[in-house]
């Protein structure tokens, strides 16, 4: 996951540090972190905080090195902690080697698998579906609640909520949220499942990461408000299908496949107009 | 043509071994299963680890299949999944003869449990209905979960408690003969939903008291339900379940229950439970297994229990404890305690805890599950420890498998999208997916872990002939024919009660003993031997109920390996007393009194 942050230009210089610290692209880490120690403190949602914590210095000496070596520059280690500190939340397993190869994974794949200078698959997404993929007799994701309760539940919500519309990504958060509903009564009327029981999954808590942070990640969502909105549903369609097929990380491997597929189309796009705008202007140039 | 830099050709390069990298340690490190072992072959087996097992029930004259209960009706589409216990095993010598006795329960209501008598010549005879222990599954009275024996009025002859989803049923046993029935002077409550019981002396007071634990709330009519809001609130924190009882002997055949005075107050769903002194205070503490939660560790202060799971590192990771079993893996006169948990692969990864007691000031455990290699064995439920090769190290055998039901169809995806879920959704049945036939970790293997006493533990249930793929519940151990060996019975859910015939190289040596208490209670229950032989030593204590719903022998079995030169057993009885044994020889059973 990404932090779903405004660009650093965009945060007013001469703010006092407090405020600095509280628009910046520290907000998310630090909420992200007070989910993961309430969590943990209340409910002892992690095998061990050892394994959270390799994760995170895993990918954080993965970022620091990948980016000096191909971007030149030492990167702000706040996208990388969100990514470690996701995998150490996310990824379930006895092992320590899965959380180190996992959070490797993620942010090598950030400079391994780039396209027009962008990487497409959000970091830990694609980490966290290849080691359900090749490494499904080691790993699994996280199933369970943190207290199964409302109260934890609303608060991780309002929370989370606030962190996205701050950063102007609520309208992806929401649009999905609305088409999971939906379709989870279609799904309910096709299987004649409880209706309760296809709600079930958005209350838990990989839901809570995942729409908060995994969907709305600035760089590998596209740019349009409405394009955002499209491809919220794409992945809540996409989702809707593989949970027909008894998929149990449908919503990972949904973004895993529509993340990527709307980049390239927006790419495509770019691509197009800029060509249409050479020749227009190529035209309107006199003979 | 455009240069690709070289840092990214290694960036790419480094990139797709990590990719390839869980396919290098599954093939390079975890592909441990020789073709050899896959296999049984006695003659092999018994050459390469030193003892092998045989399945016998049949030539044993057992022919017994468990049946599950039949619930309310509102539960009919998750049916399998609310009705998957009941069945248990408890070994017990109900008569004195001298060899060890089998009694399992049965969970159809009008089902009967049954009592394999042992006639000494390699075959039981059943003899439940004769003894008057058999029909105890009536309607109104709910059905059989498990047994624990115990002489409560230290008559000379195990008394039998019967847990049950319904009325709890105390039987005293008359001199061999028959048993009667005295729950109502015994004072137990009406009904109680527990799968977990355990006999022992809390309080030194030289009686057997008993420790009930709740499943589902005693006020849940499971056959009767008023709606379906009793499933528990949360699959990892749950509360919901029901009461604990702790039931003081006060002589006579009377009870009193006393677990709020005694600090014991927990509403978690309790599985397991198990009694020992982890401490050396003389008194035992007590072990609590929970199903959708923590495990508790009740430590005893002189009769008062104060729970420290937390503190004592067995109680912070929420997991689906099925299992409570105590074994002195090291040989250091120290008990790690097993706890079995779920793992299916790509689904769910708890893994089972090894709770390793770690050097220190006061009581401290760490999980050693995966370091000594006994952390995946599938949807777990009874384990336990036992010397089966007798080669002086203590073994683990574990019972897999919840479910089986169609091989191709799992209910995994279904499972998984409800229990993650707000509790008001999960804490009711009619929320959940039918179950429409399909399996839920079913068809699994066993794990026959053998220790190879260096820190590491080998499955090797393939190559030993345990390779059946029933959904296994409870196993006990015992020397079933007097041989020096570790037996092996299991009980199976919705399948055949399974004897497991241990043979051993005859160069393994052994040694067991048969307690007898005076100043404490007569079954013994709680006294600890511990052996020194060849340099080391071993302890191990006569339990009350211990694993997942089964009882062991209440002869303690000591392999000693080859040539053996044992210094002394040193027994620490209930009462306090200290008794030392010297000049023992191995290959005997060794009857022991309590010094008056």
């Amino acid at each position: 996951m990404n932090p779903p942050v405004k660009d650093a230009r965009e945060v007013g210089a001469r703010q006092p540090l407090w405020k600095r610290m509280l628009d910046s692209r520290f907000m998310p880490p630090v909420f992200i972190t007070l989910i993961l120690l309430a969590g943990n403190l209340s409910f002892g949602i992690l095998e061990s905080y050892s394994r959270t914590l390799l994760a995170i210095a895993t990918s954080i000496a993965g970022e620091m090195i990948l980016g000096r070596i191909f971007l030149k520059k030492w990167p702000h280690p706040a996208s990388a902690y969100i990514t470690g500190i996701s995998v150490g939340i996310l990824l379930r397993s006895p092992a320590y080697w899965p959380y180190a190869l996992c959070a490797g994974l993620s942010i090598t794949s950030k400079y391994a698998l780039r396209f027009r200078h962008r990487h497409i698959w959000n970091p830990s997404n694609f980490g966290i579906c290849a080691m359900l993929f090749l490494a499904s007799d080691s790993v699994a994701g996280l199933s369970i609640q943190w207290g199964n309760n409302l109260a934890s539940l609303l608060v991780i919500w309002i929370l989370g909520s606030v962190i996205v519309w701050r950063a102007r990504r609520f309208n992806i958060t929401a649009t999905y949220v609305a088409s999971f509903i939906a379709l989870s009564f279609l799904r309910s009327w096709i299987t004649g499942d409880p209706w309760q029981s296809e709600i079930s999954p958005i209350t838990g808590p990989m839901y809570q990461l995942f729409i908060f942070f995994m969907i709305t990640d600035p760089k590998t969502t596209v740019r349009s408000r409405t394009g955002q909105c499209m491809v919220a549903v794409a992945i809540a369609v996409v989702e809707f299908f593989m949970r027909l097929g008894s998929s149990v990380y449908a919503p990972l491997y949904a973004l895993f496949w529509v993340g990527p597929a709307a980049l390239f189309i927006e790419m495509w796009l770019d691509a197009r107009r800029s060509r249409a705008v050479a020749a227009v202007v190529s035209g309107a140039q006199p003979a | 043509m455009k240069r690709i830099p070289v840092s990214q050709v290694i960036l790419d390069v480094v990139f797709a071994g990590m990719l390839a990298t869980p396919w290098m340690i599954r093939h390079f490190v975890h592909s441990q299963v020789r073709p050899a072992e896959t296999q049984t072959d006695c003659r092999a087996a018994l050459a390469r680890y030193g003892f092998c097992f045989q399945e016998v029930s049949g030539q044993a004259g057992i022919h017994f299949v468990h049946e599950a209960p039949i619930l309310d009706h509102k539960l009919d589409g998750i049916m399998p999944e609310v009705a998957s216990m009941g069945a248990s095993v408890s070994i017990v010598d109900f008569d004195r003869d001298g060899w060890p006795d089998i009694y399992v329960t049965n969970s159809r209501m009008g089902s009967l449990n049954h009592l394999y008598r042992n006639n000494h010549d390699g075959t039981f005879t059943d003899v439940a209905q004769k003894m008057g222990i058999a029909d105890v599954n009536q309607p109104g009275t709910g059905v059989s979960m498990g047994a624990v024996w115990g002489d409560y009025d230290n008559d000379g002859y195990e008394d039998l408690f019967l847990i049950k989803w319904g009325r709890p049923e105390l039987f005293h046993n008359d001199q061999g003969r028959g048993f009667t029935r005295v729950t109502d002077r015994a004072g137990l409550p009406p009904w109680i939903n527990a799968n977990t019981a355990v006999w022992f002396d809390y309080d030194g007071d030289g009686r057997l008291d008993l420790f009930v634990a709740g499943y589902y709330p005693e006020n849940v009519d499971l056959w009767h339900l008023k709606d379906t809001r009793m499933m528990p609130e949360s699959f990892e924190y749950a509360k919901n379940g029901g009461r604990k009882y702790l039931f003081h002997n006060l002589g006579k055949g009377h009870f009193e229950e006393v677990s709020a005075e005694a600090g014991i107050n927990s509403r978690r769903w309790a599985l397991a439970c198990a009694a020992a002194d982890l401490r050396g205070t003389g008194y035992p503490d007590l072990f609590v297994a929970n199903d959708y939660g923590v495990s508790e560790l009740y430590l005893n202060d002189h009769g008062h229990f104060r729970e420290a799971g937390a503190e004592t590192g067995v109680g912070f990771a929420p997991k689906s404890g099925m299992n409570a079993a105590f074994g002195d893996i090291f040989n250091q006169g120290k008990y790690s305690v097993y706890v079995s948990n779920i793992s299916e692969e790509g689904v769910l990864l708890q893994g089972n805890n090894l709770w390793v007691p770690q050097e220190g000031n006061g009581l401290h455990y760490a999980n050693l599950a995966r370091d000594l290699g006994v952390e995946l064995g599938g949807w777990s439920f009874g384990a336990q420890f036992g010397d089966l090769n007798n080669d002086g190290n203590m073994d683990l055998y574990l019972e897999n498998g919840y479910v089986s039901l169609s091989r191709t169809r799992s209910y995994w995806y279904d499972f998984s999208k409800v229990a993650g879920g707000n509790s008001s959704i999960i804490s009711d049945a009619s929320h959940w997916p039918a179950f429409d036939g399909r399996s839920l970790s079913g068809y699994q293997q066993k794990r026959v872990w053998m220790n190879d006493g260096a820190g590491k533990f080998e499955d090797v249930a393939q190559a030993v002939g345990v390779t059946d793929t029933y959904d296994g519940r409870a196993v006990a151990l015992a020397d079933l024919w007097n041989t020096g060996v570790l037996d092996a019975v299991v009980a199976n859910q919705c399948g055949p009660l399974l004897i497991y015939k241990d043979t051993v190289a005859p160069n393994h040596d052994w040694i067991e003993f048969d307690l007898e208490g005076a100043k404490s209670n007569r079954s013994a229950i709680g006294a600890q031997v511990t052996l020194f032989w060849n340099g080391q030593k071993q302890i191990q204590y006569v339990s009350g109920g211990n694993g997942f719903a089964s009882e062991d022998d209440r002869r303690l079995h000591f392999g000693l390996g080859q040539n053996p030169q044992i210094e002394r057993a040193v027994i620490h009885w209930p009462s306090g007393t200290v008794q030392t044994l010297e000049h023992l020889t191995p290959n005997q059973l060794v009857h022991v009194k309590e010094p008056a």
